[in-house]
């Protein structure tokens, strides 16, 4: 996973609430067996208009936003079915970062599983990077060991994360390695548990 | 001790270690796989030179890809036939049980958990699957995880979490007759909103909960994603025993006994908090229906469309403009004037004996309106079985529904089951997102007892008063 330490990069605005994952990525294109290669699904349904012809009003067919790599949207962000296919189809388009007052859960958490970083902000502050990004080459400095997002004029808001989470997307560290690190533990609770609810052990046989 | 809720309980039950800043490494019990969101943590697994650590801990079955018309055929889409013999390779290298499309124990991950006794009250439970939250309804704390978190929790029996905050929903009263828990799941949502549960597990507590059925409660806990909190959860009670008992997996003789009386230290104690309280009264239910584009744009079946120039603020008339044109709907019609195209019954939230059951009785000499195109998508192989066995096939095709082999079907679309453009859809699932049930499709969420008579009448009706 690649660690998200400082990133400057072009805004791109979205301006719904309860943006799900369906919307991010259609079902149609979930029957891949790999992570990439998601690009051409992300917003597929919202790229286009009732004909089939790219719609020039959809951010992502505009020209100004083609390198765009923080996704500035509303509340809710990310609802909906768990698919990962959502934040794997955000960075094969190029996104390191969604700015959001507020994100569905296990979205919030796939995030962070991809070297993506979802800054909450609050709302009046969210409406303000709104207001800012109708200049075209609107640009935001986010910079996670601060916890600060800048703007162009130097306007700088703070946003709260997890120390654990922080760390591990600073360093970009693989966390199933973190957790085999804590083998022993693992084991000892399996000695533990096993004899006090054994029934929560008895393993299926493969058939 | 202190006293603690139910989710406490199982929380604290599961802590292997915790950082410093409180994230927790938590014991995983079970973990259920489909074909959709694993086979990127068996490719990762693969490359990092790494094996499950438990793999009997693990059950996997193909189901949003399968078709639900006759299965000898094979399945036509090439795409969906390698994701599912992925599934199938994958699990066999690994070493984990798979139950193969044509096994007649296959069906909804959600459905067949339950159904083997593979679910069980005090576990943790989760999938690469946001309705997880479904198990709940035995007292288990099972929630959703993206692939990334399937990898790890095959590689570690363990997952990374923060610790949610917890919800106390109580519905007390007495629900009309004719309305169900769908009923009363749909009108919680579209009390707190679909982000008003986020950030917590949600337990359901009250007389009204107490009373419903094991299928009751796990169609109230399925969609407490819906309401975006991570799990849903109805403590165990004899109930839950009873239904367990004897299923293939469950556990027998003197582990059962054991089992058991773990079951009943597991309800909340008397004196424990949640961090928040939320109170519905029954009474305050009427079958609901959604209008628009998001769970939450719910409404009582005698209620009205909404109209986007009387909401209370700019956003909020933004998005239901948004969706009623995507509706295609005018403000203030009455929901019973709202034609439908086609019916579903069927997924994880209403695809279990009970809901067929039921939608027979109210199917049973009525014939499906000749404007409307209906089927029934049984939850599992077993429950078609079943459901066969007591005649309900026959009921349902002498109405004019069709009548469909087990699997996700229409519910995502992702088989070949899709709504049309602009077709409207009553449906018994729990997304009403756009293009969810087919590009330019529209849905609108009822009980199964709500889509038999509007499959029937052509339009919604009012089932509290309904012939
Ligand atoms: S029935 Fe629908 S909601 Fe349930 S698991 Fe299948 S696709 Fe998901």
């Amino acid at each position: 996973m690649q660690p998200f330490t400082t990133h400057t990069g072009l805004v791109a605005p979205l301006d719904r609430v309860n943006v799900d994952t369906d919307q991010i990525i259609p079902k149609q294109f979930l029957k891949t067996i790999k992570r990439t290669g998601l690009r051409e699904g992300l917003f597929y349904d919202w790229r286009k208009r009732k004909d089939g012809s790219p719609d020039p009003d959809f951010f992502l067919n505009q020209p100004r936003y083609q390198r765009a790599t923080i996704l500035l949207t509303r509340d809710n962000f990310g609802c909906g079915s768990s698919r990962e296919h959502a934040p794997w189809a955000l960075l094969d388009q190029g996104f390191r970062c969604v700015i959001a007052p507020s994100y569905a859960d296990i979205f919030y958490n796939n995030c962070f599983q991809n070297g993506i970083l979802p800054v909450v902000l609050k709302t009046d502050e969210v409406q303000a990077l709104f207001k800012g990004v109708s200049k075209e080459g609107y640009t935001l400095t986010v910079n996670l060991d601060a916890q600060t997002v800048t703007t162009p004029d130097g306007a700088t808001y703070r946003f709260d994360i997890d120390p654990f989470r922080k760390d591990c997307l600073y360093k970009g560290l693989d966390a199933i390695g973190l957790s085999l690190q804590h083998d022993s533990a693992i084991a000892a609770y399996e000695k533990r548990r096993s004899s006090e609810a054994p029934w929560l052990f008895t393993d299926l046989a493969a058939r | 001790m202190a006293a603690k809720t139910l989710f406490e309980k199982i929380w604290d039950a599961h802590v292997v270690r915790t950082e410093p800043d409180g994230t927790t490494l938590l014991y995983v019990d079970r973990q259920l796989v489909h074909e959709v969101t694993s086979p990127q943590a068996f490719e990762g697994l693969k490359l990092a030179g790494r094996k499950p650590r438990r793999p009997g801990a693990t059950l996997a079955v193909p189901d949003h890809n399968v078709p639900t018309t006759d299965r000898k055929l094979g399945i036509a889409d090439p795409v969906s036939a390698k994701q599912i013999r992925t599934l199938e390779e994958n699990c066999r290298d690994c070493g984990i049980t798979v139950f193969g499309m044509n096994d007649v124990r296959q069906g909804i991950v959600h459905v067949i958990g339950p159904e083997q006794g593979f679910t069980l009250p005090g576990m943790t439970i989760v999938c690469g699957d946001s309705h997880t939250s479904t198990h709940g309804a035995f007292g288990a704390l099972a929630f959703g995880i993206g692939t990334s978190e399937v990898e790890h929790v095959l590689a570690t029996q363990c997952l990374l979490q923060t610790k949610p905050k917890t919800m106390e929903i109580r519905v007390d009263g007495t629900l009309s007759e004719r309305c169900s828990a769908k009923d009363v799941i749909l009108a919680i949502i579209g009390k707190i909103g679909t982000a008003g549960g986020t950030g917590y597990v949600i337990e359901y507590t009250g007389s009204v909960i107490h009373a419903l059925t094991m299928e009751g409660r796990m169609t109230l806990c399925n969609m407490s994603i819906e309401a975006g909190a991570r799990a849903g959860m109805v403590a165990p009670d004899d109930k839950t025993a009873s239904y367990i008992k004897g299923r293939p997996m469950a556990p027998t003789g003197d582990l059962w006994e054991q089992a058991v009386k773990a079951w009943r230290a597991l309800p909340t104690d008397s004196g424990a908090t949640y961090d928040k309280t939320v109170e519905l009264r029954a009474e305050q239910v009427a079958p609901q229906v959604t209008w628009g584009t998001s769970p939450g744009m719910v409404t009582g079946v005698d209620g009205m469309v909404p109209d986007p120039k009387a909401m209370p603020d700019d956003r909020a008339r933004k998005a239901t403009e948004r969706a009623l044109e995507y509706m295609g709907l005018a403000p203030n019609m009455p929901i019973t004037q709202i034609a439908i195209d086609k019916v579903f019954i069927g997924s994880c939230t209403n695809s279990r004996i009970e809901d067929l059951r039921l939608a027979a009785s109210f199917a049973k000499g009525r014939k499906v309106a000749k404007s409307v195109h209906a089927m029934v998508v049984p939850g599992s192989g077993l429950v078609k079985k079943q459901a066969e066995q007591e005649g309900l096939d026959k009921i349902f095709q002498a109405a004019g529904f069709e009548w469909r082999e087990a699997g996700c079907s229409m519910c995502l679309a992702m088989n070949a089951d899709v709504l049309q453009p602009g077709e409207r859809c009553a449906s018994t699932s729990n997304r009403n997102f756009e293009g969810r049930q087919g590009a330019g499709g529209r849905t609108h969420l009822v009980s199964p007892i709500m889509a038999v008579a509007a499959a029937v009448e052509g339009h919604f009706v009012d089932i509290r008063n309904w012939k």
